[in-house]
C-alpha cells in the first residue's frame, strides 16, 4: 500500500482549473520530484496532500487516511506529515528552539524537557547546534530553511513535503539545504518534493513527476525521465532550465 | 479675584487624584482591556470567512463607529437597565448604575475600534505563517493564540496605545450622566471657587503630560517589541 496516494483529483477557483485529473502515488521510502513550469499547480499539489488545499473531486489517501472523507481529522493528519515552505514561514516571535518546541508539546502532548532534548538533536543534525536561542531573524535563509525543515521533523513525520524549498535562497546557500534534504532522503524518508534543482533529482529522486497546465503529463522513473523522456513538454521544459 | 491662585490647585489635589483621575484611569484601563478583547473577538469574526459571523461584527463597527460617542453614553445609561432586564426575564428594570453603564459603554464602544486596528493586524501576517501552523498539526484557536495574534499585537501596540490616549481622554464625556471624572472634578471646583483660570490650565497640563508620557511608551515599545523578519 502506498504511503501517499492521490487519485483523479480535481480542483478549480471558479472557472479556473487549478488540478486536472491528477493521480499518482508515492510508497514508504520514495523520493518523488515535482516539476513543472510556474503555474502549472505543483504548490496546490502537494497543499492537497496534507489538506492544507481543499479539492472538489478525487480522493487523497495517506497512510490509510481519506482526505476527502469529511470526518477525517485534519489536524492529527497533519501532524504526522511535514512541510517545508518556499519562504520558510518559521515563527518570527519564537526562538529557534520555540519553534521547534510548540507543536511537539502543543499537539504531540511532549513535556518541555523531552521536547527540548528533541529539538537541540534535530539542530544538530541540520547543522545549527549553536542557533537554539537565537530568532529567526538572525539567520541567514540557509540557516531558517534548515531549522525549518528540523522544526518538521520534530513531529517524527511518516512523510515530508517540499514546496521549492530552496527558490528563495541566495544562490550559494542552496547546497546546505539541499545537503540536508540529500541526507534525508538517504535515511528512506518518504519525501515528494517540489523544485527545479536536477541535480537533487538525479542524485535521490527515484520518480520524476511533470506538471503542465494543472496536469500530470509525465510520471516516470528518474531513468526514464532523464533518458528519453517522450513528452514532448516536458523535454522543453527540461531543455531550458538545464541550460542554466 | 487677583492673580494666579495656585493654593487653590493645591487645596483640590486630593478631590482632583483621588476622585477625578482615579475615575479616570480606571475606566480607562477596564474599557481597554475589555475593547481589546471584544475587538479581538470581532476581528477574528470579521475574517472568519463564515457570511452571518462577519456581517455581524461588521454591523457592530460600522455602527459604533458612526455614532458620536455622547449619544452612545447616554443612550445606554437610559437603555441598560431595560435590555438587563430581557437578557435576565426580570419584570422591571434592572440597577445597573452609572458607574457599570459607562464601563459596559465605553468597552463596548472602543471594542469597534480595536476590532478594525486588530483587523489590520491579523492582515498584516503573512498567510503563510498560519499556514504552516496548519502543517504542523495546530488547531485554528492555537494557530491564532500563538502565532497570528501575537505577532499582530505586537505590529499594532502603537496604534493599540494611540487609542488608548484618545480614550483616556474621552472619557471626561461622562458629565453628561453626571459622573465625575478628573475633568468634571477640575469643573466642580472652577465653578465652586471661582477659579476657573486655574483649573482648566491645571486640568489641561495633567492631560498633557499624561498623553505625552503615553505617546513618549509607545515609541519606546514600539522600538523594543517590533518583530523582526
Ligand atoms: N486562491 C487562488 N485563487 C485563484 N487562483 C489561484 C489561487 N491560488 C493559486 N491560483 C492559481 O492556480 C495556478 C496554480 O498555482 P500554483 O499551484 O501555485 O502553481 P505552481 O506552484 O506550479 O507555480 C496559478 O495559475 C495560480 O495563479
Ligand atoms: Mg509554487
Amino acid at each position: 500500500m502506498p504511503m501517499i496516494e492521490i487519485k483523479d483529483v480535481s480542483k478549480a477557483y471558479g472557472a479556473f482549473q487549478v488540478l486536472r485529473h491528477c493521480t499518482t502515488s508515492v510508497d514508504k521510502g520514495e523520493v518523488v520530484v515535482v516539476c513543472g513550469p510556474s503555474g502549472s499547480g505543483k504548490s496546490t499539489l502537494i497543499k492537497t496532500v496534507n489538506g492544507l488545499e481543499p479539492f472538489q473531486t478525487g480522493n487523497i489517501i495517506v497512510d490509510g487516511v481519506s482526505l476527502a472523507d469529511k470526518a477525517t481529522d485534519l489536524p492529527k493528519l497533519r501532524a504526522r506529515v511535514g512541510m517545508v515552505f518556499q519562504n520558510f514561514e518559521l515563527f518570527p516571535h519564537l526562538s529557534i528552539v520555540d519553534n521547534l518546541c510548540l507543536a511537539q508539546q502543543k499537539v504531540l502532548g511532549r513535556d518541555r524537557p523531552a521536547a527540548e532534548a528533541k529539538a537541540h538533536a534535530l539542530l544538530a543534525r541540520v547543522g545549527l547546534p549553536e542557533q537554539a536561542d537565537k530568532f529567526p531573524g538572525q539567520l541567514s535563509g540557509g540557516q531558517q530553511q534548515r531549522v525549518a525543515i528540523a522544526r518538521a521533523l520534530a513531529m517524527d513525520p511518516i512523510a515530508m513535503l517540499f514546496d521549492e524549498p530552496t527558490s528563495a535562497l541566495d544562490p550559494e546557500m542552496v547546497s546546505e539545504v539541499l545537503d540536508v534534504m540529500v541526507a534525508l532522503a538517504k535515511e528512506g524518508m518518504t519525501m515528494m518534493v517540489v523544485t527545479h534543482e536536477m541535480g537533487f533529482a538525479r542524485k535521490v529522486a527515484d520518480r520524476v513527476i511533470f506538471m503542465d497546465k494543472g496536469e500530470i503529463v509525465e510520471d516516470a522513473k528518474k531513468a526514464d525521465f532523464f533518458g528519453n523522456t517522450r513528452n514532448p513538454r516536458a523535454q522543453a521544459f527540461l531543455s531550458k532550465i538545464l541550460q542554466h | 479675584m487677583g492673580g494666579f491662585d495656585f493654593d487653590v490647585i493645591q487645596r483640590s489635589l486630593p478631590y482632583l487624584f483621588y476622585e477625578g483621575m482615579a475615575f479616570t484611569l480606571q475606566l480607562t484601563l477596564i474599557a481597554t482591556l475589555g475593547g481589546v478583547a471584544l475587538g479581538t473577538v470581532l476581528a477574528l469574526m470579521r475574517l472568519s470567512g463564515q457570511g452571518a459571523l462577519a456581517g455581524f461584527a461588521n454591523a457592530y463597527t460600522t455602527l459604533f463607529r458612526s455614532l458620536p460617542l455622547v449619544l452612545v453614553i447616554f443612550w445606554c445609561y437610559f437603555l441598560l437597565p431595560y435590555i438587563g432586564a430581557w437578557l435576565t426575564g426580570a419584570d422591571r428594570p434592572i440597577k445597573v448604575g452609572a458607574f457599570n453603564s459607562t464601563v459596559i459603554t465605553f468597552t463596548l464602544f472602543e471594542a469597534a475600534f480595536f476590532a478594525e486596528i486588530m483587523r489590520a493586524g491579523i492582515q498584516s501576517i503573512p498567510r503563510g505563517q498560519a499556514a504552516a501552523g496548519y502543517a504542523l498539526g495546530l488547531t485554528y484557536s492555537q494557530v491564532m493564540g500563538r502565532i497570528v495574534l501575537p505577532q499582530a499585537f505586537r505590529n499594532m501596540l502603537p496604534v493599540l496605545l494611540t487609542q488608548t490616549i484618545v480614550l483616556f481622554q474621552d472619557t471626561s464625556l461622562v458629565y453628561v450622566i453626571s459622573l465625575t471624572d478628573f475633568l468634571g472634578a477640575a469643573s466642580k471646583i472652577a465653578q465652586r471657587d471661582g477659579r476657573l483660570v486655574e483649573m482648566y490650565v491645571f486640568a489641561a497640563l495633567v492631560y498633557f503630560v499624561i498623553s505625552f508620557a503615553l505617546s513618549q511608551l509607545v515609541r519606546t515599545l514600539q522600538a523594543r517589541f517590533a518583530v523582526k523578519r
